[in-house]
Protein backbone atom coordinates (compact mmCIF):
# COMPACT_ATOMS: atom_id res chain seq x y z
CA UNK A 1 0.00 0.00 0.00
CA UNK A 2 1.67 3.37 -0.98
CA UNK A 3 1.34 6.01 0.91
CA UNK A 4 1.45 9.77 -0.10
CA UNK A 5 1.72 13.28 1.45
CA UNK A 6 -1.17 15.93 1.27
CA UNK A 7 0.15 19.04 -0.19
CA UNK A 8 -3.13 20.58 2.23
CA UNK A 9 -2.03 19.28 5.67
CA UNK A 10 1.11 17.52 5.04
CA UNK A 11 -0.89 14.21 6.80
CA UNK A 12 0.55 11.05 5.35
CA UNK A 13 -2.21 9.42 3.56
CA UNK A 14 -2.68 5.67 2.57
CA UNK A 15 -3.73 4.68 -1.04
CA UNK A 16 -6.08 1.62 -1.26
CA UNK A 17 -5.38 -1.13 -3.55
CA UNK A 18 -6.58 -0.65 -6.78
CA UNK A 19 -6.62 2.76 -6.97
CA UNK A 20 -6.43 4.08 -10.15
CA UNK A 21 -4.92 7.48 -11.65
CA UNK A 22 -7.53 10.02 -12.16
CA UNK A 23 -9.06 9.02 -8.79
CA UNK A 24 -10.50 11.55 -6.24
CA UNK A 25 -9.39 10.42 -2.86
CA UNK A 26 -10.31 12.77 0.32
CA UNK A 27 -7.33 13.57 2.96
CA UNK A 28 -8.50 12.10 6.31
CA UNK A 29 -6.98 14.92 8.37
CA UNK A 30 -8.24 17.73 6.31
CA UNK A 31 -10.88 16.80 4.35
CA UNK A 32 -9.42 18.04 1.07
CA UNK A 33 -9.98 16.36 -2.55
CA UNK A 34 -6.83 15.00 -3.85
CA UNK A 35 -6.54 13.81 -7.23
CA UNK A 36 -4.27 10.54 -7.80
CA UNK A 37 -0.98 11.72 -10.47
CA UNK A 38 0.66 8.79 -10.31
CA UNK A 39 0.85 5.20 -8.34
CA UNK A 40 4.88 4.49 -8.83
CA UNK A 41 5.98 6.08 -7.33
CA UNK A 42 2.51 7.64 -5.62
CA UNK A 43 1.74 11.28 -6.39
CA UNK A 44 -1.43 13.49 -5.37
CA UNK A 45 -1.96 16.96 -6.24
CA UNK A 46 -5.13 18.86 -5.23
CA UNK A 47 -8.36 18.38 -7.17
CA UNK A 48 -9.55 20.80 -10.16
CA UNK A 49 -12.50 22.79 -8.34
CA UNK A 50 -15.44 21.79 -10.12
CA UNK A 51 -16.69 23.54 -13.22
CA UNK A 52 -20.19 24.54 -14.56
CA UNK A 53 -20.00 21.88 -17.20
CA UNK A 54 -19.39 18.72 -15.51
CA UNK A 55 -21.46 16.22 -14.74
CA UNK A 56 -22.68 13.34 -16.75
CA UNK B 1 -4.97 -12.77 -38.36
CA UNK B 2 -7.76 -10.72 -37.37
CA UNK B 3 -6.19 -7.67 -35.76
CA UNK B 4 -6.82 -6.88 -32.08
CA UNK B 5 -9.79 -5.14 -31.13
CA UNK B 6 -8.54 -1.41 -29.42
CA UNK B 7 -10.78 0.84 -27.51
CA UNK B 8 -9.86 4.57 -26.39
CA UNK B 9 -11.45 5.49 -22.89
CA UNK B 10 -12.06 9.57 -22.92
CA UNK B 11 -12.10 10.60 -19.10
CA UNK B 12 -10.32 12.75 -16.73
CA UNK B 13 -11.45 12.23 -13.03
CA UNK B 14 -11.79 9.12 -12.64
CA UNK B 15 -14.86 7.97 -10.76
CA UNK B 16 -16.16 4.48 -10.04
CA UNK B 17 -18.01 4.05 -12.70
CA UNK B 18 -14.69 4.64 -15.02
CA UNK B 19 -13.03 1.88 -12.07
CA UNK B 20 -16.11 -0.71 -13.18
CA UNK B 21 -15.61 0.02 -16.98
CA UNK B 22 -11.44 -0.55 -17.36
CA UNK B 23 -12.07 -3.94 -14.89
CA UNK B 24 -14.80 -5.48 -17.90
CA UNK B 25 -12.09 -3.91 -20.54
CA UNK B 26 -9.44 -5.83 -18.41
CA UNK B 27 -11.85 -9.30 -18.05
CA UNK B 28 -12.61 -9.29 -21.31
CA UNK B 29 -8.72 -8.72 -22.60
CA UNK B 30 -9.58 -5.82 -24.67
CA UNK B 31 -6.87 -3.77 -25.04
CA UNK B 32 -7.29 0.10 -24.24
CA UNK B 33 -5.71 2.94 -23.70
CA UNK B 34 -7.27 5.42 -21.18
CA UNK B 35 -7.84 9.07 -22.78
CA UNK B 36 -7.05 11.99 -20.53
CA UNK B 37 -9.27 15.05 -22.09
CA UNK B 38 -6.46 17.10 -20.56
CA UNK B 39 -4.16 15.75 -21.32
CA UNK B 40 -4.48 15.13 -25.26
CA UNK B 41 -4.12 17.20 -28.41
CA UNK B 42 -5.67 16.91 -31.74
CA UNK B 43 -4.01 18.18 -34.71
CA UNK B 44 -7.26 18.07 -36.87
CA UNK B 45 -4.41 17.77 -40.78
CA UNK B 46 -3.26 14.42 -38.66
CA UNK B 47 -6.07 11.76 -38.13
CA UNK B 48 -4.03 9.08 -37.72
CA UNK B 49 -3.35 8.69 -33.88
CA UNK B 50 -6.84 8.50 -33.59
CA UNK B 51 -7.56 6.04 -35.96
CA UNK B 52 -5.64 3.21 -34.28
CA UNK B 53 -9.03 3.26 -32.31
CA UNK B 54 -11.22 1.27 -33.56
CA UNK B 55 -13.79 3.00 -30.65
CA UNK B 56 -13.87 5.77 -28.64
CA UNK B 57 -15.83 5.47 -25.15
CA UNK B 58 -16.29 9.49 -23.85
CA UNK B 59 -16.60 9.58 -20.18
CA UNK B 60 -15.32 13.08 -19.93
CA UNK B 61 -16.58 14.50 -17.48
CA UNK B 62 -16.48 18.01 -18.78
CA UNK B 63 -19.39 18.17 -21.38
CA UNK B 64 -17.24 20.80 -22.70
CA UNK B 65 -14.38 18.54 -23.31
CA UNK B 66 -15.99 15.85 -24.35
CA UNK B 67 -18.43 17.14 -27.08
CA UNK B 68 -15.58 19.09 -28.81
CA UNK B 69 -13.58 15.83 -28.90
CA UNK B 70 -16.28 13.32 -29.88
CA UNK B 71 -17.14 15.98 -32.97
CA UNK B 72 -13.34 15.62 -33.79
CA UNK B 73 -13.61 11.96 -33.59
CA UNK B 74 -16.54 11.44 -35.42
CA UNK B 75 -15.15 14.03 -38.12
CA UNK B 76 -12.14 11.26 -38.23
CA UNK B 77 -14.67 8.68 -38.62
CA UNK B 78 -13.70 6.72 -35.49
CA UNK B 79 -16.74 5.56 -34.11
CA UNK B 80 -17.53 6.81 -30.59
CA UNK B 81 -19.93 6.28 -27.73
CA UNK B 82 -22.20 8.29 -27.64
CA UNK B 83 -22.38 10.25 -31.16
CA UNK B 84 -21.13 13.56 -30.87
CA UNK B 85 -24.60 14.57 -32.15
CA UNK B 86 -26.33 12.32 -29.29
CA UNK B 87 -23.64 14.59 -26.60
CA UNK B 88 -25.31 17.58 -28.46
CA UNK B 89 -28.69 16.65 -28.06
CA UNK B 90 -28.30 15.36 -24.37
CA UNK B 91 -25.68 18.17 -22.87
CA UNK B 92 -28.22 20.84 -23.42
CA UNK B 93 -31.18 20.44 -21.65
CA UNK B 94 -32.80 22.99 -24.04
CA UNK B 95 -31.82 20.92 -26.93
CA UNK B 96 -33.33 18.05 -25.28
CA UNK B 97 -36.66 19.94 -25.10
CA UNK B 98 -36.86 20.54 -28.34
CA UNK B 99 -35.87 16.89 -29.52
CA UNK B 100 -38.29 16.10 -27.35
CA UNK B 101 -41.24 18.32 -28.08
CA UNK B 102 -40.41 17.28 -31.99
CA UNK B 103 -41.00 13.60 -30.82
CA UNK B 104 -44.35 14.25 -29.44
CA UNK B 105 -43.14 12.94 -25.82
CA UNK B 106 -44.48 14.32 -22.55
CA UNK B 107 -42.11 16.35 -20.75
CA UNK B 108 -42.44 19.86 -17.90
CA UNK B 109 -44.03 22.81 -20.24
CA UNK B 110 -40.92 24.98 -21.01
CA UNK B 111 -40.79 28.63 -21.68
CA UNK B 112 -36.91 30.24 -23.20
CA UNK B 113 -36.38 33.79 -22.83
CA UNK B 114 -32.93 35.24 -23.77
CA UNK B 115 -33.34 39.08 -21.75
CA UNK B 116 -34.16 38.90 -18.07
CA UNK B 117 -37.39 41.29 -18.73
CA UNK B 118 -38.44 38.76 -21.55
CA UNK B 119 -37.93 35.92 -18.84
CA UNK B 120 -39.92 37.63 -16.08
CA UNK B 121 -42.96 38.12 -18.67
CA UNK B 122 -42.37 34.45 -19.39
CA UNK B 123 -42.65 33.36 -15.52
CA UNK B 124 -45.35 35.56 -14.96
CA UNK B 125 -47.09 33.73 -17.90
CA UNK B 126 -46.21 30.37 -16.75
CA UNK B 127 -47.37 31.17 -13.06
CA UNK B 128 -45.50 30.26 -9.43
CA UNK B 129 -43.53 28.32 -8.72
CA UNK B 130 -40.99 27.56 -11.47
CA UNK B 131 -37.69 26.10 -11.85
CA UNK B 132 -34.62 28.06 -13.88
CA UNK B 133 -32.33 25.62 -14.94
CA UNK B 134 -28.79 26.36 -17.03
CA UNK B 135 -29.07 25.11 -20.12
CA UNK B 136 -25.50 23.05 -19.63
CA UNK B 137 -24.91 21.59 -16.07
CA UNK B 138 -25.42 18.68 -13.83
CA UNK B 139 -26.08 17.48 -10.74
CA UNK B 140 -28.36 19.43 -9.90
CA UNK B 141 -25.88 22.44 -9.65
CA UNK B 142 -27.35 26.16 -10.27
CA UNK B 143 -31.45 24.75 -10.27
CA UNK B 144 -33.43 27.83 -8.75
CA UNK B 145 -36.84 27.10 -7.76
CA UNK B 146 -38.56 30.98 -7.98
CA UNK B 147 -41.32 31.13 -5.72
CA UNK B 148 -42.41 34.78 -6.51
CA UNK B 149 -41.31 37.86 -8.80
CA UNK B 150 -39.11 39.11 -6.22
CA UNK B 151 -37.31 36.01 -6.35
CA UNK B 152 -37.37 35.99 -10.31
CA UNK B 153 -36.02 39.53 -10.89
CA UNK B 154 -32.89 38.82 -8.11
CA UNK B 155 -32.42 35.08 -9.78
CA UNK B 156 -32.82 36.56 -13.48
CA UNK B 157 -30.51 39.88 -12.21
CA UNK B 158 -27.73 37.39 -10.66
CA UNK B 159 -27.44 35.73 -13.63
CA UNK B 160 -27.55 38.68 -16.41
CA UNK B 161 -24.85 40.48 -14.12
CA UNK B 162 -22.66 37.15 -13.10
CA UNK B 163 -23.08 34.16 -15.60
CA UNK B 164 -21.82 33.84 -18.99
CA UNK B 165 -23.67 34.22 -22.22
CA UNK B 166 -24.96 30.50 -22.03
CA UNK B 167 -26.52 32.12 -18.22
CA UNK B 168 -28.58 34.55 -20.70
CA UNK B 169 -30.59 31.58 -22.03
CA UNK B 170 -33.28 31.52 -19.55
CA UNK B 171 -34.82 27.82 -19.76
CA UNK B 172 -37.90 28.06 -17.78
CA UNK B 173 -39.84 25.54 -16.46
CA UNK B 174 -43.25 24.84 -14.70
CA UNK B 175 -42.44 23.16 -11.03
CA UNK B 176 -43.79 19.79 -10.58
CA UNK B 177 -45.45 18.61 -7.09
CA UNK B 178 -43.36 14.92 -7.66
CA UNK B 179 -44.30 12.39 -4.99
CA UNK B 180 -40.12 13.23 -3.64
CA UNK B 181 -38.75 11.12 -6.41
CA UNK B 182 -38.21 10.75 -9.95
CA UNK B 183 -37.47 7.81 -11.98
CA UNK B 184 -34.04 7.21 -13.26
CA UNK B 185 -33.70 4.79 -16.29
CA UNK B 186 -30.78 2.93 -18.10
CA UNK B 187 -31.10 2.72 -21.55
CA UNK B 188 -28.30 0.51 -23.38
CA UNK B 189 -29.20 -0.06 -27.31
CA UNK B 190 -32.52 0.09 -27.33
CA UNK B 191 -33.14 -1.90 -23.96
CA UNK B 192 -34.05 -0.81 -20.84
CA UNK B 193 -31.66 -2.55 -18.26
CA UNK B 194 -33.15 -1.47 -15.08
CA UNK B 195 -34.51 1.93 -13.72
CA UNK B 196 -34.63 3.00 -9.72
CA UNK B 197 -36.23 5.52 -7.84
CA UNK B 198 -34.46 8.92 -6.69
CA UNK B 199 -36.16 9.67 -3.48
CA UNK B 200 -35.45 12.95 -1.31
CA UNK B 201 -37.36 15.57 1.17
CA UNK B 202 -35.25 17.81 -1.22
CA UNK B 203 -37.36 19.36 -4.14
CA UNK B 204 -34.08 18.40 -6.00
CA UNK B 205 -33.62 14.77 -6.28
CA UNK B 206 -30.41 13.84 -8.16
CA UNK B 207 -28.32 11.51 -6.39
CA UNK B 208 -25.31 13.60 -6.58
CA UNK B 209 -27.32 15.66 -4.16
CA UNK B 210 -28.27 12.77 -1.38
CA UNK B 211 -31.18 11.49 -3.27
CA UNK B 212 -31.63 7.78 -2.41
CA UNK B 213 -31.86 5.23 -4.56
CA UNK B 214 -34.51 1.94 -4.36
CA UNK B 215 -35.28 0.21 -7.52
CA UNK B 216 -38.44 0.58 -9.65
CA UNK B 217 -39.79 -1.43 -11.81
CA UNK B 218 -39.86 -1.28 -15.33
CA UNK B 219 -43.34 -1.32 -16.46
CA UNK B 220 -44.40 -1.35 -20.17
CA UNK B 221 -45.32 2.11 -19.73
CA UNK B 222 -41.82 3.78 -18.28
CA UNK B 223 -40.12 1.24 -20.84
CA UNK B 224 -42.39 2.83 -23.88
CA UNK B 225 -41.37 6.12 -22.96
CA UNK B 226 -37.77 5.49 -22.14
CA UNK B 227 -37.10 4.04 -25.20
CA UNK B 228 -38.70 6.51 -27.24
CA UNK B 229 -36.92 9.07 -25.19
CA UNK B 230 -33.74 7.27 -26.33
CA UNK B 231 -34.47 7.42 -29.61
CA UNK B 232 -35.21 11.25 -29.47
CA UNK B 233 -31.93 12.18 -28.71
CA UNK B 234 -30.45 9.66 -31.31
CA UNK B 235 -29.86 6.45 -29.15
CA UNK B 236 -26.86 4.94 -27.52
CA UNK B 237 -25.96 4.56 -23.70
CA UNK B 238 -28.19 6.91 -22.23
CA UNK B 239 -30.24 7.27 -18.83
CA UNK B 240 -33.51 8.67 -18.77
CA UNK B 241 -35.15 10.65 -16.32
CA UNK B 242 -38.53 10.93 -15.76
CA UNK B 243 -41.34 12.86 -13.23
CA UNK B 244 -44.50 11.71 -12.08
CA UNK B 245 -46.94 14.14 -12.44
CA UNK B 246 -49.75 14.05 -10.46
CA UNK B 247 -52.19 14.64 -12.93
CA UNK B 248 -50.26 13.85 -16.25
CA UNK B 249 -48.21 10.71 -15.77
CA UNK B 250 -44.39 10.09 -16.40
CA UNK B 251 -42.83 13.09 -18.10
CA UNK B 252 -39.35 12.63 -20.00
CA UNK B 253 -37.19 15.54 -17.50
CA UNK B 254 -34.11 14.82 -19.28
CA UNK B 255 -31.40 12.40 -20.44
CA UNK B 256 -28.22 11.92 -20.14
CA UNK B 257 -24.98 10.68 -22.34
CA UNK B 258 -22.33 9.91 -19.72
CA UNK B 259 -24.47 8.94 -17.04
CA UNK B 260 -23.60 7.65 -13.56
CA UNK B 261 -24.17 4.76 -12.56
CA UNK B 262 -22.39 4.22 -8.89
CA UNK B 263 -26.00 3.96 -7.15
CA UNK B 264 -27.76 1.98 -9.82
CA UNK B 265 -25.66 -0.84 -10.27
CA UNK B 266 -25.21 -2.59 -6.99
CA UNK B 267 -28.90 -1.86 -6.63
CA UNK B 268 -30.00 -3.05 -9.44
CA UNK B 269 -27.18 -6.29 -9.37
CA UNK B 270 -26.53 -5.38 -13.20
CA UNK B 271 -23.64 -5.05 -14.42
CA UNK B 272 -24.06 -1.56 -16.14
CA UNK B 273 -20.15 -1.22 -16.64
CA UNK B 274 -19.91 -4.69 -18.86
CA UNK B 275 -22.91 -3.53 -20.95
CA UNK B 276 -21.24 -0.82 -21.97
CA UNK B 277 -18.54 -2.34 -22.84
CA UNK B 278 -20.67 -5.00 -25.16
CA UNK B 279 -22.19 -2.00 -26.48
CA UNK B 280 -19.00 -0.04 -27.84
CA UNK B 281 -17.52 -3.94 -28.73
CA UNK B 282 -21.12 -4.30 -31.00
CA UNK B 283 -20.53 -0.67 -32.53
CA UNK B 284 -17.49 -1.57 -33.74
CA UNK B 285 -18.55 -4.76 -35.35
CA UNK B 286 -21.23 -3.02 -36.83
CA UNK B 287 -18.44 -0.71 -38.94
CA UNK B 288 -16.76 -3.51 -39.81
Amino acid sequence: MSTVTCPECDAQVKLEAGTEVGEIIVCPDCGVDLEVTALDPAAVQLAPMEQEDWGE
Amino acid sequence: MQRRLKIGVLCSRVRVEEKWIFASLEKRGIDFDRLDDRAINFDLDDPMPWKQYDAVLERSISYTNGLYALRILNAFGVPTVNTAAVAEACGDKLTTSTLLMKAELPQPRNLVAFTPESALDALEKLGYPAVVKPVVGSWGRLLAKINDRDAAEAIFEHKATLGSTQHQVFYIQEYIEKPGRDIRAVVIDGRVLTAMYRTSPHWITNTARGGAGELCPVTPEIEGLCLKAAQAVGGGVLAVDLIEHPQRGFLVNEVNHTMEFHTLQPLSGIDIASEIVDYVVNTVKEKV
